[in-house]
């Protein structure tokens, strides 16, 4: 794995490494280059397999967090590339054309973040939500407490309690 | 005896084989149940489920057909019983059968089932389609050593009569069809497999794979009637084979025992195997009975 | 019927649905209007039960047959298939799977239900004939339970579709649920679970409060 970092390093402006010994290792990178890198991994390195494409929501730096799992089969090796791209209409580049299969992740990501992956196919179709014409729920500033209440009819009487102080007053009501 | 009192007598004699096959179901899947280590369902459940489904406040139909189709349905398996000559011997119980009525029953036993193609066609439901396209092609094949057995033996005998059948095999088990004639008795047998659609060959009402086939939009009165033609046709169809092959009955008491062993042969069976694909069903159809059956007839002719 | 003409402009009908034209063998135009054509427009009416001795009699038989839709809609639908094994078995209760909407009786809400299924689940209630009556499981359609706050679970059950039962638990165990089918037969005994009949009564309520959180209704207003 240091081999390929220190390749990496020497190839891509790549930052911010984090090794695991249980998990990928995980590198960051400008969105710009994220291309070139994911294809030469793929072809010249043997990460063959995209494991997963997700998404978190920086919403104090204004950014998303994109994070690409890719797998080497052969050396049973992980690595996971994050990129950063700006919350203001968001987008990134299609990965489709490396896996097929990207094309679904992407279209789950556009309905849940509106992230924007322009050429991905079928990517403005609805996927889980239908007909929905609200934020993107899963973007933070989507107050879906808020947007529960106010859609499904809440039944009153709902008390909410912290856990651990109610635990603690019913097991040990004397401390 | 007068038209009317046959008349009265061929409704009792339904009204009995009708009670038989709903409380013989009750009583199979019962039987399978416990051996499943179940308590399994009352025995009279088939009634309650009769009752049910005729107590269905609201229908909906799709067509003229949609309605005729139970109606097929059960005038195949009622036809089958006015010509069957239940009991043997007895003045009563031989309700209209006549000298070719083995012919008629065996036309007869396909009548319900193109029946029920058109009506369950026009349900419009493609678990409908898959399941008529199915079952036609299985029962296609199925026909074939079945009429085979059925030519062995009206050769055997030289009559199309089944009391004359029947009358043929009185005298001992070493009458029967089965020992005289064990190849066709083997051919029929297999196809009779088929016919009740248990597991080797149910693809057909596949639950799982096909959701319970043609009737999938049939509900109410009309399920209702269906599972009245089931009880009755189950029922029927195994005194046919009584009477072809295990030297008929000359009392209720026989037939009632003869029917459920008849009938549950092809339960076990079904327990014991796997479910058939349609693909491997015909096939199977056409390589092992169809060659008892052809061995039937040469074996006669020689 | 006002509703009947927004359908046919919807944004979300699907293609399928639209009016189209299709060209037969002969080169004849058949013009197709599906939503017309291939669906029943009539609304459901209220079937008035028997009077007396004769439905008390129907309801015994209703209720010792209980045909359950085989249709799971969250993580309760796994607590269903023991029922029918050896521990369980609720076929000595007359419980029994139907695996299509036309012949069962129950509809079972096994646990969470989003908005997409409760379209599903919309549908094939409608499809049921009219003694029909639902069960709901878990308390995720009780009051939402642990995705009371999800911005795509719905909270109460009761809002969409007449319950007839409510099986507390999270998820509630197999003797719970049999529980539950005993519940439900003492309703229908006594005559209570008239859910159709309620559901007929309250449509427009109840179509208003589903139309308001599926947006893309593009179905008729009652699927028979």
């Amino acid at each position: 794995m240091n081999e390929l970092i220190n390749h990496l390093k020497e190839r891509f402006p790549i930052y911010d490494v984090v090794e695991s010994t249980t998990g990928p290792t995980f590198v960051s990178l400008d969105a710009a280059k994220l291309i070139p890198m994911i294809t030469s991994l793929k072809t010249n390195h043997g990460f063959k397999i995209l494991v997963i494409l997700s998404t978190v929501d920086w919403i104090e730096d204004g950014k998303f967090q994109l994070t690409y799992i890719i797998n080497n089969p052969d050396e049973k090796t992980d690595l996971g590339i994050r990129i950063f791209i700006d919350r203001e209409n968001a987008s990134m580049e299609s990965i489709h054309k490396l896996w097929v299969f990207a094309a679904t992740f992407q279209r789950e990501i556009k309905e849940m973040y509106g992230i924007d992956f322009p050429g991905s196919p079928g990517v403005d179709d609805q996927f889980l939500l239908e007909g929905w014409d609200e934020m993107p729920p899963m973007r933070r500033d989507f107050d879906t407490k808020k947007y529960s209440e106010d859609t499904f009819f809440p039944r009153p009487g709902r008390e909410t309690n912290d856990p651990a102080e109610y635990m603690k007053q019913k097991l040990y009501p004397d401390e | 005896m007068s038209l009317f009192t046959r008349i009265l007598f061929v409704l009792l004699g339904l009204f009995i084989t009708l009670n038989w096959g709903l409380i013989m179901s009750g009583i199979i899947r019962k039987i399978i149940a416990r051996l499943s280590m179940r308590r399994g369902i009352k025995v009279v459940q088939p009634y309650i489920n009769l009752i049910k489904n005729f107590s269905i406040r609201s229908q909906l139909t799709h067509g003229v057909m949609f309605y005729l189709g139970p109606v097929f349905r059960l005038s195949g398996g009622v036809g089958v019983f006015l010509f069957m000559p239940m009991i043997y011997g007895s003045i009563y119980w031989t309700n209209f059968s006549f000298t070719g009525d083995l012919i008629l029953i065996s036309y007869f036993l396909f009548f319900g089932m193109l029946g029920m193609a058109l009506g369950a066609g026009e349900g419009g439901h493609p678990y409908s389609a898959i399941g008529i396209g199915r079952g036609l092609a299985q029962f296609t094949a199925i026909e074939v050593p079945m009429t085979l057995a059925i030519i062995s033996i009206a050769i055997q005998y030289n009559s199309l009569s089944i009391t004359e059948i029947v009358a043929a095999q009185q005298g001992g088990i070493m009458n029967w069809t089965m020992v005289t004639n064990p190849f066709a008795t083997i051919a029929a047998m297999l196809a009779f497999l088929g016919m009740m659609g248990h597991s080797p060959f149910n693809v057909v009402m596949a639950p799982q794979e096909n959701p319970i086939g043609p009737p999938t939009e049939y509900h109410g009165t009309f399920l209702g009637v269906l599972q009245t033609n089931r009880a009755i046709l189950h029922v029927v169809e195994a005194v046919l084979f009584m009477n072809l092959f295990f030297g008929g009955a000359t009392n209720w008491g026989i037939l009632i025992l003869k029917t459920f062993l008849i009938y549950f042969y092809t339960v076990f069976v079904g327990m014991v195997f796997p479910r058939f694909r349609v693909d491997q069903s015909i096939p199977w159809f056409f390589k092992i009975p169809l060659v008892f059956g052809i061995l039937a007839i040469v074996l006669l002719i020689i | 019927m006002s509703d009947k003409k927004d359908i046919h402009e919807d944004k979300f009908l699907a293609p399928e649905n639209r009016k189209h034209v299709v060209i037969g063998p002969d080169g004849e135009e058949i013009h197709v209007d599906p939503l017309n054509d291939y669906f029943c427009t009539d609304m459901p009416k209220v079937e008035k039960p028997y009077k007396g001795v004769m439905e008390k009699f129907l309801n015994w038989a209703r209720a010792e047959s209980l045909w359950v839709l085989a249709f799971g809609t969250g993580c309760g639908s796994i607590e269903l298939p023991p029922l029918f094994s050896p521990r369980f078995d609720a076929y000595r209760f007359g419980v029994a799977m139907r695996p299509t909407p036309r012949q069962s009786g129950v509809l079972i809400i096994s646990g969470y239900l989003a908005v997409k299924t409760l379209k599903r689940a919309i549908r094939s209630y409608e499809q049921m004939q009219n003694p029909k009556y639902v069960i709901a499981l878990g308390s995720c359609t009780i009051n939402g339970g642990m995705y009371w706050d999800s911005y795509n679970t719905i909270n109460r059950l009761d809002h969409y579709l007449p319950v007839d039962v409510y099986i507390a638990g999270c998820m509630p165990r197999p003797e719970a649920v049999l529980a539950g089918f005993m519940k439900l037969k003492e309703r229908i005994k006594k005559g209570d679970a008239e859910g159709a009949n309620e559901y007929v009564e309250k449509l427009d309520w109840y179509k208003a409060n589903q139309k308001k959180i599926i947006k893309d209704w593009n179905m008729p207003d009652y699927n028979w």
